[in-house]
């Protein structure tokens, strides 16, 4: 009330009838409430600024006479100083008999004291802290309930292993005092008490004591109860502690309307971990949790959001309340905003999750987060990225014009992310492409080197997505050609120039002028300029031979980077076995890039959901990968939808875990050139280094490597020119001197190479077969396989063609199946496959598609169209070729998780005629991502007990019994989601047979 | 889940005062907080979480002091955030100041308070009216009536002590309402709300039913009333004493106050509002000669009404100098360490339209260094008014004593973040 404005208007009509009374004692109003104590003023004479002087030599002497007086102000002006000297650093602990020797006071405050230092130098002096220990019994049975609560507050903080044990008993009675202040004291003692000694705890039953607690009459009781049990049970993540049932979550609701705002936050955490029965519990919890949005507590908001984000899922988007629930969660998350800095700083982090995950709730609210100028700079960053989420066609005209108020800003960091936005909503809203164009050619005329640098990264993007389009613009951007000095920029403006080397008059020149400095740019600068000199050579073949000549030695010869030297070979090939493949091949169309950048993956974004508010929201990571401890903690997971049906008992719904071996599922947004070089990756693991030598196994027929491919380019296009043969000295020293002949393009026998060249890795893939036979297909046959390459899945297939036409475009799509693969790019048949001709594909998955539960598990329903039609198949891959590399469990958790799965979950089969012993079993299973963690032999038994992470995250945990001599296994399987235990034995029994 | 100790620290990064709650942070990390936060800074990426191996730093500054949370698990960030600004509002009502001098000067409240607002990680009791009925500066003798002091902190009505008595009961009320308002360089309003907040000085005995009565647009709705201006609020936060469910269910608002001084609710209304003060400005900058500024106010408010202490606030370059001025009304005043001109208007009656100039020189050879945009920001406060038309229809006092009580109400309407972009 810091206004001085003085008239109070009395609203109620008074009943003496003078409406407009006036009231003139503003004074009581304007000053500050008075405190309930006097002395508060710092800087007076009563202050403990004192305590910290005394720097006097034989200072501890002094003081252990002090603590000794028989004065009981002396005694507690000298605990002060005790206080006072620990506080500042130095070492009092020699004092520690004498300072326990005050305990017994009837003074609170020097019993506060007394225990502070205790807390402090107990664990340096274990021995003595037994001393305390007859004390702390005492005072937990003293009338006064603060002192009872400040004895068992304060005992659970001495992490003194010997006197836990004594400390049982009187915690026991205070767990069932009369007194709700020294009961939910108590029951945090007892998470303190557990993470000293976990089994005592467990032992003298306290934590059913704890589960009484959520019932207790008290709302702080039991917030605090639900603290300390939730504290245990993170710690140990498979004791089912927290045994959420309708009756527990219906105390819990009820105390939420009761407690403080931090109990509030304790019980809205835990109700997060709760997963309602149905869509109706579901809107029941919703309904008792949306008053919380109206707390003026930023955290409480934040907890209730977090709930309601979660047992959202569970509700039909068509019911009614659904949509009343969205509309009822943007305006708190609009206020969030005007928190204090830091704390807007979370809610824009989770904003950001929340955007992603449902971006309808804050699609109409885009003005709430432009930019203020003074905001902190974390702030403005994140603001800056939702905008760019919430740009739309509707908003796009105001959007762009804030960008460019930012991108003239001072602050580098923040205005290269504003002109980095500019371009994303070029790409993103196709009406607003023109307008963005121009504002970052405005911004490219401020000559700000940053700014230049990061618009024409940006613009890089926009020629992709809008080709043919806004090439005029190309004129403007080589003028800026010499200021660039960052790798990224350079490497987009080389991409330009190669990708329009025919417009572009002096493009040889622009180019060559790069090459002169090859060794000293960044692999991703030298990459882009093998690649587009490549281009311009196709493009313009006759001016530019030495040219190409040039980047093709530097990039295979002199240079030692593996990725370089390998593309400087893929193209030396083609240029000199297929010059109109390599022009089909380099000149191709390229794929779409994606309008939505820096995505989080789906599952990754399901489990930050369940965590919004905490650290790992603002971090954008699972808790495992910062958490010490966490490994093989089950991650969160949002539950099933109940309406949509879809996907809702599959066993992928959401499991949220294997992240990293998920490739995401967008381009990634800027500097992945890499990635338009051929729109091929060379999938299959390239053996670094030369291609494979002869002996690799593959054959290498002769053929001259700068056979008549080139003339016949030169003469496809020039009409032929004899000279131009000769343009290529000798082949590198590192080539293999000779090749198979061409049959339908080099870049097939790549392929073959990757495809069919045995790997090391030994994993289990089955012989192939055939999926779709000629007869069904209109003369197209298809066999094929599926194998897990280097952690990359792929479906390897024969194509043949049986019918008497030519067949060209050949695409591929999968349908729904229950592990989300789908293809991780196109199919790769370049050439048309002739009357009686085959060709081995290799086709890369991903494990991010729709999700639908198959019958069986492991159906794939595939549809293959080419030129004549489309076909349909249907085959089943081994399961095993989704087994991740880093599925092997730690021993202990394994125990653990072994324990915590139902027995109900346990499957046993037989695998009879297996002859391996179990260690040649081990290392043939391990070849397929199945890890034995432990080895146990009892009675000539051999026992390993094995574990395996499907891409989804769902664990395997095997048991596997291999008696000598005797040719049947047995093998038990446990999972949380039994139904893939058929599948898992399945391959066991191929994987070990074959 | 939350905190596992408590650190306040100087701007140099050393400890003053800490509290070890859980065990499981070594104490001594809170050493790389510094080196750390230095680095941050100098890569200009400044941010509220800093990491050093598995520990991580939450922190806020305050005045001349650092409070830093660690923790080594995940967190409740936001509850960390928002415990570290409660400690800040609880010290700073024990000592008036939170600063380096109060920590030292009280170390031994702070740790008492440090003991009784955390436990273990997680927070108690926090409402300092009540802290400061059992934590005194004195130190306390234990006398009978302090063990009944327990019962306010665990009871459902946590922030108000039973037995308060007023000879004369009364409460005032004040509904302040903030215009933020962000105004683009050619004159459109980018953006603009109002936040609006209720307070209440409560001086009422006994353990009072209060019930507040406001024209909002909801309940009129609810209750099939439609007579007079009524006001949709976009966001309604309330203190803890509000009973949530009943305002959710029905629209009342009913609560049982705190004593004292409160912040009972706060509201977010998202309608345009015309800038009260509207600000044309034209500024040029004439590269190593001169910079002139020629700013216009307009008054953009009822004429019967007046804005108070309105201050202009425009930017200038940091190597302006020998500023000159010319105003219509009011004072112009250069406060060159915010590189800024401050222009002052005691009284500013609406529908009136003031004029500044202002001519500054600018040295010769050019300053290198790029020097933001920041915007126009006016200051001001109008009396007997809100813009958003909300009022208080009436605030029913009930205790069983039977006593009456008289509630007062007053209107502020004030500047909240209010900036207006320039060209330069």
């Amino acid at each position: 009330m810091k206004a001085d404005v003085d008239v109070f208007a009395n609203v109620t009509q008074s009943k003496d009838g003078s409406k407009n009374r006036v009231w003139e004692g503003t004074k009581a109003i304007t000053a500050p409430c008075s405190p309930v104590t006097e002395n508060r003023q710092f800087g007076s004479k009563m202050t403990d600024s004192k305590y910290f002087t005394t720097t006097k030599k034989g200072e501890i002497f002094e003081l252990k006479a002090e603590l000794n007086s028989d004065k009981k102000e002396k005694k507690k002006e000298a605990v002060k100083k005790v206080i006072a000297s620990m506080t500042v650093g130095k070492d009092v602990s020699a004092l520690f008999p004498d300072v326990v020797n005050c305990m017994q006071t009837d003074n609170l405050e020097l019993k506060k004291l007394v225990y502070l230092y205790l807390m402090n130098y107990a664990k340096s002096q274990p021995d003595m802290a037994i001393m305390a220990v007859n004390t702390f019994v005492k005072d937990c049975e003293d009338p006064n309930p603060l002192i009872r609560a400040l004895a068992v507050r304060t005992m659970g903080c001495i992490r003194v292993d010997k006197i836990t044990e004594y400390l049982c008993e009187p915690l026991r009675k205070c767990l069932k005092d009369e007194d709700p202040y020294v009961r939910k004291t108590a029951a945090v003692c007892v998470a303190k008490l557990h993470d000293i000694n976990a089994q005592l705890v467990e032992d003298q039953g306290f934590l059913d004591t704890l589960k009484d607690l959520i019932s207790d009459s008290n709302p702080m009781v039991v917030a605090n109860a639900v603290a300390a049990l939730s504290e245990i049970a993170e710690s140990h993540p498979n004791s089912n502690l927290l045994d959420l049932n309708p009756q527990t979550i219906n105390k819990l609701l009820t105390a939420l309307n009761e407690c403080t705002e931090w109990g509030q936050i304790f019980i809205l955490d835990c109700l997060a971990n709760y997963t309602p029965r149905d869509d109706r519990e579901s809107q029941s919890i919703c309904e008792r949790v949306t008053p919380r949005l109206s707390h003026a507590n930023s955290a409480v908001v934040l907890s209730a959001v977090k709930v309601l984000m979660k047992f959202m899922e569970m509700l039909p988007k068509d019911l009614d309340y659904y949509g009343t629930l969205l509309k009822k969660l943007a305006p708190p998350l609009v206020t969030l905003l005007s928190a204090e800095p830091e704390l807007q700083y979370v809610a824009l982090r989770n904003i950001n999750l929340i955007v992603q995950r449902r971006p309808e709730i804050l699609k109409h609210e885009m003005k709430v987060f432009f930019v203020k100028y003074n905001d902190p700079i974390y702030v403005k960053l994140e603001k800056l990225d939702i905008m760019i989420r919430l740009a739309s066609q509707a908003n796009i005209a105001q959007v762009l014009a804030e960008l460019k108020e930012y991108a003239t800003e001072v602050d580098v960091d923040f205005v290269r992310k504003a002109v980095r936005a500019i371009g994303r909503c070029a790409i993103k809203v196709e009406q607003s492409a023109e307008r963005c164009v121009s504002t970052l050619l405005d911004l490219i005329q401020t000559k700000v080197n940053y700014v230049v640098q990061e618009a024409i990264v940006v613009i890089k993007d926009i020629f992709r997505k809008y080709p043919n389009k806004y090439e005029s613009v190309i004129a403007t951007l080589c003028e800026n050609l010499d200021s660039l000095d960052e790798p990224e920029a350079r490497a987009a403006m080389i991409w330009i120039v190669g990708e329009y080397a025919e417009r572009i008059d002096n493009a040889d020149e622009l180019l060559e002028s790069f090459l002169e400095g090859f060794h000293d740019e960044s692999t991703q600068v030298q990459l882009q300029l093998l690649t587009a000199i490549v281009k311009l050579f196709l493009k313009k073949p006759t001016e530019t031979q030495e040219l190409v000549q040039q980047v093709l030695s530097l990039a295979t010869q002199d240079s030692d980077n593996p990725d370089l030297r390998d593309r400087g070979y893929i193209y030396w090939r083609l240029l000199s076995t297929d010059p109109v493949a390599a022009k089909e091949v380099v000149l191709a169309e390229k794929p779409l890039i994606s309008e939505e950048t820096d995505l989080i993956e789906p599952t990754l974004l399901e489990e930050l959901i369940c965590h919004i508010g905490t650290l790992a929201s603002v971090y954008h990571k699972p808790p495992s990968a910062f958490v010490e401890g966490s490994r093989g903690v089950q991650h969160k997971r949002l539950p099933g939808s109940a309406g949509s049906g879809e996907s809702a008992d599959s066993p992928d719904t959401g499991s949220a875990a294997g992240v990293s071996e998920a490739p995401p599922a967008v381009i990634p947004s800027q500097g992945d050139l890499l990635g338009d070089l051929l729109n091929l990756d060379l999938t299959p693991p390239t053996t670094s280094g030369p291609p494979p030598a002869p002996s690799s196994g593959m054959q290498m027929g002769a053929m001259d490597l700068l056979g008549g491919g080139l003339d016949s380019l030169l003469g496809g296009d020039l009409g032929g020119s004899p000279a131009m043969g000769a343009g290529f000295g000798a082949p590198p020293t590192a080539m293999p001197a000779s090749f198979p002949p061409p049959v339908s393009g080099g870049l097939d026998d790549l392929f073959d190479l990757g495809g069919s060249v045995g790997m090391p890795m030994g994993a289990y893939s089955p012989p192939k077969s055939i999926w779709l036979p000629a007869m069904k297909a209109k003369g197209l046959e298809i066999s094929g396989t599926f194998a897990r390459r280097a952690g990359v899945i792929q479906m390897e297939m024969t194509l043949t063609n049986k019918a008497m036409s030519i067949m060209t475009d050949f695409a591929i799509q999968f349908n729904r199946n229950s592990f989300g693969l789908a293809p991780a790019g196109p199919l790769q048949v370049l050439t048309p496959v002739g009357p009686n001709q085959s060709i081995e594909v290799a086709l890369p998955l991903s494990t991010v598609g729709p999700v639908m539960k198959m019958e069986p598990l492991t159906n794939l329903q595939v549809a293959v169209k080419n030129n004549i039609d489309v076909f349909y198949f249907s085959s089943q891959y081994p399961i095993s070729m989704l087994f991740v590399e880093d599925g092997k469990m730690e021993r202990q958790v394994f125990l653990a998780t072994w324990k915590d799965i139902p027995n109900d979950n346990e499957a046993q089969f037989q695998i009879k005629d297996c002859h391996l012993n179990s260690d040649a079993a081990s290392s043939k299973l391990q070849g397929s991502n199945v890890f034995t963690i432990a080895k146990r032999t009892v009675e000539g038994q051999d026992m390993l007990y094995q574990s395996m992470k499907l891409t989804n995250g769902i664990w395997v945990l095997a048991e596997l019994r291999v008696q000598a001599g005797n040719p049947n296994y047995t093998v038990s399987l446990k999972c949380r989601a039994p139904e893939v235990s058929q599948c898992v034995f399945q391959s066991y029994e191929a994987m070990l047979k074959n | 889940m939350s905190a596992s100790a408590i650190f306040v620290l100087d701007l140099k990064g050393k400890v003053l005062i800490c509290r070890n709650y859980k065990g499981d942070v070594d104490m001594a990390e809170i050493d790389h907080f510094m080196p750390l936060l230095m680095q941050h800074e100098e890569e200009g990426l400044l941010c509220p979480v800093l990491s050093h191996g598995s520990v991580h730093f939450m922190w806020i500054k305050h005045s001349n002091l650092y409070l830093v949370a660690t923790t080594n698990k995940n967190s409740n960030a936001s509850l960390v955030y928002s415990f570290l600004y409660k400690l800040v509002e609880v010290f700073t009502e024990y000592f008036k100041e939170l600063e380096e001098e109060s920590i030292q000067d009280n170390f031994v409240v702070v740790y008492e308070l440090l003991d009784e607002l955390m436990d273990f990680g997680f927070p108690q009791t926090t409402d300092s009216k009540i802290l400061q009925e059992y934590i005194t500066q004195e130190g306390a003798k234990l006398e009978v009536a302090k063990s009944k002091v327990p019962t306010t902190v665990t009871n459902a009505v946590s922030w108000r002590s039973e037995g308060i008595k007023y000879k004369k009961n009364e409460v005032f009320i004040d509904v302040i309402e903030s215009i933020n308002v962000l105004v683009n360089a050619n004159g459109s309003v980018m953006s603009s709300d109002i936040v609006g907040s209720i307070k209440l000085k409560t001086m009422l005995s006994g353990m009072p039913e209060l019930r507040l009565g406001l024209n909002d647009r909801v309940l009129f709705a609810l209750t099939g009333r439609d007579k007079g201006k009524t006001v949709t609020m976009e966001d309604v936060k309330f203190h803890q004493c509000v009973r949530l469910s009943r305002f959710e269910s029905d629209r009342t608002i009913s609560f049982i106050p705190p004593d004292g001084e409160s912040e009972l609710m706060s509201y977010r209304i998202n309608t345009h509002v015309k800038p009260l003060i509207w600000i044309e400005s034209i500024i040029e900058k004439f590269s190593h000669s001169r910079v002139e500024i020629m700013v216009k106010a307009k008054g953009q408010f009822k004429k019967q009404s007046v804005a108070n202490n309105v201050e202009v606030r425009v930017p200038v370059p940091s190597d302006a100098d020998s500023p000159k001025f010319k105003t219509s009304t009011g004072n112009a005043k250069y406060v060159p360490e915010k590189n800024m001109v401050v222009w002052t208007i005691k009284s500013f009656p609406g529908g009136k339209e003031f004029l500044m100039r202002a001519h500054f020189g600018l040295p010769s050879v050019e300053n290198d260094e790029l020097e933001g945009k920041p915007p126009i920001t006016v200051k001001f406060e109008i009396p007997y008014f809100t813009v958003s038309g909300i009022q208080v229809r009436y605030m029913k006092i009930i205790e069983k004593s039977g006593y009456q009580a008289l509630p007062w109400v007053r209107y502020i309407t004030q500047s909240g973040d209010y900036q207006l972009r320039t060209n330069v």
